[in-house]
Parts: structure tokens; sequence; C-alpha cells
């Protein structure tokens, strides 16, 4: 493991816009949140159906500058008081990236800070650092978002391997696709977990995907055509369709293909901790199951409080503090990367 | 009084140091690179080259759009990240003014044009009298053949310029009745200089904004703005 120099504090300022959170937060040594502000846009995009990529990305143009202010001020500091600026570079909305990056690159340039550009899934993972502060590498994590499903492996501070990952839909995704089906609206998340507990999770049997040659992939596909399918059938046949249990039938096989993927995974490879990250991570009977599975394993269980699992900039400073501390540090040529595949930076020093 | 300049509303990157009337360095790029990746790399250059200590600045002016929407906010978000840090305002320049502005003292009728895509461009008429520039037709995006018209209306002798003008070469050349020329190529993209000239004396009238406040002026709503807005005026919302 590595062994990381304490001398002094390290004050990161860090700013995410990859969707549609604009975000500023100021953390120091990794763990400790000393300010996080966030902006969000879901009133605005919830007229859409979703988050519009160009209405997302004029809003963080607006809201930047004050979102920064608030943060360095709730933590009483200036720029003059911060040692690194870290940014959000990918994946995420193109447009919506842009703008946080071209900002911390220019605060970072006029400032004359070092700039750390932040893989926004090695944040979110990270967000379970300034949960529990004695977290510490190897561990495996589920990462499942609204854009995102992977199972990682942290073997270290930045460094990841990739185990499993969704073939289509992430989980988010999924929960946002059946929620508007069933006219709960948009964001599906946490609407389904609420109306969930009214409904039985064994009403209707709806399928759980495996990938016949990659087991450890997830595919949500399958799953969302089938509640369409069962809604269809409902419609065609005239019978009334119970809400409570699509949502609580659809959580359940969601819930079941992570928890066993999981547990099955982290067997394997003989990890004892595991933790869970992403907006999914903030679902309730999600949290249960993965307690009550860890505990099953003998496996010790970390999750993050649900303002640390929806995108923020905390997590973007904590996992910036461990970058930058290995040594990482970007040019004023950073861009943004909608695509950026995780742990594709070991090498220090770009 | 100081001003650093961005330019990055089209396919020009461009930066500039002002010092009220005198310009004391331009770097203007107009290739296909990504913004993103060149726009601050030549600010750091220009700095260097001159030598000077960004304190000293006292202001960082903007061509403010219209443009490509992504261009307009890369330079937006490096303005505003820049003049947070160093705690001075923001002086906006309308992209078509300071395009119009590198005709100085042009007899006639200057016509900036952008492509705008689907079919349009974004577009004004301009005009120097002395030297003082005068706006004839408001910035606006519209399809080239209503601007053409307007041209048309107008009588007076034009000039074109800008990125539309090799897009709707055929439309001009085939509507335009009164005598026109294309400016030429040092004259016809965006320059930082150009917006530069108009932002000290912006700056010296007042007219600026605080990193905060500032945004592009995109002159068209998003996509899904107007479909929405049609749909709502259609009734079926």
């Amino acid at each position: 493991m590595m062994e990381i120099e304490k001398k002094q504090d390290v004050i990161i300022l860090a700013i995410e816009s990859s969707c549609d959170e604009t975000a500023a937060a100021v953390v120091r040594n990794g763990r400790e949140v000393l300010s996080n502000i966030i902006s969000s846009q879901i009133e605005l995009h919830k007229l859409f159906g979703g988050v519009v990529p160009e209405i997302a990305s004029r809003k963080h143009i607006e809201k930047i500058n004050q979102v920064i202010d608030e943060a360095l001020s709730e933590a009483k500091m200036t720029l003059d008081d911060i040692d690194a600026i870290a940014v959000t570079y990918g994946p995420g909305l193109v447009g919506a990236l842009l703008v946080g990056v071209a900002q911390a690159k220019a605060l970072a340039f006029a400032s004359g800070k070092p700039l750390v550009g932040v893989h926004h899934i090695e944040g979110h993972i990270s967000a379970n650092y300034i949960e529990h502060k004695d977290l510490e590498p190897p561990f495996l994590c589920l990462v499942a978002s609204g854009g995102h499903s992977h199972l990682v492996m942290v073997k270290d501070y930045g460094h990841y391997e990739i185990i499993g990952r969704t073939r289509d839909d992430a989980a988010g995704e999924a929960f946002d696709k059946v929620a508007r089906a069933i006219g709960l609206g948009y964001p599906g998340g946490p609407k389904i977990d609420r109306l969930s507990k009214e409904g039985n999770p064994h009403a209707i049997e709806f399928p759980r995907a495996r990938i016949a040659d990659a087991p450890d992939d997830f595919s949500f596909s399958g799953l969302k055509s089938a509640v369409l399918n069962y809604l269809n059938h409902c419609e065609m046949k005239g019978t009334e369709v119970n809400k409570a249990d699509v949502a609580a039938s659809f959580q359940e096989a969601v819930i079941d293909v992570l928890t066993t993927h999981s547990m099955e995974v982290a067997n394997r490879y003989g990890v004892k901790k595991f933790a869970i990250a992403g907006g999914v991570a903030s679902n309730s009977s999600l949290r249960t199951r993965m307690a009550q599975a860890c505990q099953n394993n003998k496996i010790e269980f970390f999750y993050p409080s649900p303002v640390l699992c929806t995108d923020n900039a905390a997590m973007i400073g904590a996992a910036g503090y461990y970058d930058y501390m290995r040594g990482i540090r970007d040019g004023w040529d950073l861009n943004a990367i909608p695509n950026l595949k995780i742990g594709t930076r070991n090498e220090i020093g770009r | 009084m100081k001003l650093l300049v961005l330019e990055s509303s089209g396919l020009v990157a461009s930066v500039a140091l002002m010092e009220e009337e005198k310009m004391i360095g331009e770097y203007t790029v107009n290739f296909k690179k990504t913004h993103s990746q060149t726009l601050l790399p030549m600010v750091d250059e220009l700095v260097k080259n001159i030598g000077i200590d960004l304190k000293e600045l006292d202001g960082i002016a903007i061509s403010n759009g219209p443009g490509s929407f992504t261009g307009l906010r890369i330079g937006s978000a490096t303005a505003k990240g820049l003049a947070q840090a160093l705690n001075i305002p923001i002086v906006p320049v309308s992209t078509l003014e300071a395009l119009a502005a590198n005709l100085f003292g042009t007899k006639g009728i200057i016509c900036p044009m952008m492509d705008a895509r689907r079919n349009q461009v974004y577009t004004g008429l301009y005009g120097y009298e002395g030297s003082r520039l005068i706006t004839y037709e408001k910035p606006d995006a519209l399809p080239v053949t209503e601007i053409l018209e307007k041209i048309n209306q107008n009588g007076e002798s034009v000039i074109f310029l800008g990125d539309g003008v090799p897009v709707y070469k055929n439309q001009i050349e085939e509507m335009v009745k009164v005598p026109f020329r294309y400016a030429p190529p040092h004259l016809n993209r965006q320059r930082a200089g150009a917006v530069g000239t108009l932002a000290v004396q912006y700056f010296q009238e007042g007219k600026m904004e605080s990193a905060r406040d500032h945004k592009p002026d995109y002159l068209r709503k998003s996509q899904a703005e107007r479909e929405l807005l049609e749909k709502q005026k259609a009734g079926q919302v």
C-alpha cells in the first residue's frame, strides 16, 4: 500500500459539473469536508422528463461562480488557502463537463495553483473515504447511478480494475425509465424507492438477466422491457395495474441482481471489504439487502450518506486529494472526456 | 488599464492583451482543434511572452456571442474563472459587433454572418459614421435569405465577412442586387484585437458585469426549449 506523507494539511477546492448538478466543495486531507455546495437543476429538467444537455450546460455557466464562492466562504477560506484545484473531467455530458473544466483551469491558472483532473466514478467511490475515515483499499465497490453500473476492485488509492459493468442501461437509468412508464416522473430512483414500500416485491416475477460469457456484467434493458410489456399486457386486457407492486417487483429484481453479482465477485476474489456508491446507493432497500448479504458472507459493508451518493464535489475533492498526493498534475490543455475510462491514468505526471 | 481578451465563439481561437489605446499582443489560430485544449495555453503563451503579471489586469473581455454554444461557454467559463480568481470584472462584447469592427471606417454596410446551421445565420448590419460603429440591424438568428433581402432593400453597397460567407456564397451571389465585396483573410474572421478595441471603450463607459453574473448571449434557446414552446403553442401541453 502506498505511503502517504502527511507533513501538513492539504486543502483541495473541488468542482463537479458532469451532469445536472453544479457543485463545489472544500476538502481537507481527502476525508474532511469543510463545505459541500450543490446547486441542483432537477426542477428544470423535470419539464423535459430527463436531463437536457444544452440546458444543463447553460445552467452550469450561470451558477458556477456563486457555487464556488459559497464553498470557499462556508469553509471560511479564500483561494490563497487552497493547495490544489480538482475538477471532474469525465465521464459525463461533454458540454456540462467543459464548463467545470474551463472554470477550474482558469481559476488554477490565475491563482497559481496546481490542477488535478478527476474521474467522476473514482469520485463516487471516494465518497466512502469521507464517510468512513478508517476505510482503506483494497476493497470491492459497486458504483450504480443514472449513468453507470460498475463493479470495481479498488486495489490501492488511484488503482482500479473494473470487474463487471452494464452492457446496456445503467441501473439508475432503468429506474428512471420504469418510473416514467408508471407515471411517477423524473427522477425515478427515489420515487420508486418510496412507492415500493407499499407494494409486494414478489407480486410479479420480472427476469434477472445474466450474460452468458461475462457473468460479472449487468444487463437491465431486458428487465425494463419486461416491465413495459407487463404494463402493455395489463392495458390490453383492461386489468388495473398495481403501481406499488410493479415498482416493488422491479426494484426487487434490480437489487437481487446487484446483490448476487456483488457477493459472487467478493467471495471469488476473497475481499473482506465491500462498498457501494453512486445515486442508486442511496436506495434504502439496496442498502438493507447489501448489509444483510455482507453480514451473511462475513464482509465489512460501507456506504456513504445519501448527500454523498448523488453527484457532489466533496467526493471529487476526496479522489482529487489522493491523485494530488500521487503527484498527478494536469496542464492548461486539460480537456473534458465524455467517455473517460476508469483507472486509465495510474502513471504519474501524464 | 489592461484587459485580457478572449474570443472562442467559432472556429477561431484568439486572445489579446490591450492597454488602453494599445494592443500589446494578439494570438489567433483558425484551425480545427478544440478550444478547451487551445484557449488557456494561448493565454499562458501570450502572458509569458509579454511578461505581464496577471494581477495587473483590470478586466477580462469576452466575445459574448452569438456563436457555437460550446465555444461560447468555453470562453465564458475561462473568463469567469480568471475574473473570479483575480477579483476583476468581465467586459462582454457582441461577437458580431466585434466582427464588424474588423472593418473600421468602411463606407457602406458591413454584414458579418456566422453559420448558425439549419439554414440560418447569426447576423446583423453595421456601418461607420466617422470613427463610431453604428448598428443598423441588431444581432439575430435569421434565414440567410431574410438578411440578404434587407441588404437589397437598404440599397447601399455591402461588405460580407464571417464563417457564414463560404457556406452561403451561392445564395449571396444569386440574391444580392447591390454592389458587394468579401473581406480578405486577415480581416474576415473573429479576432480578439477587435473585441479588445470595443472592450476598452466599453470599460471606460462602465459597461461591465461581475464574474458571477456573466453568461453568454446565445441568441437562441436550446432545441428542447424550442420544441417545448412549439408544443405549448399548439396546445399539446
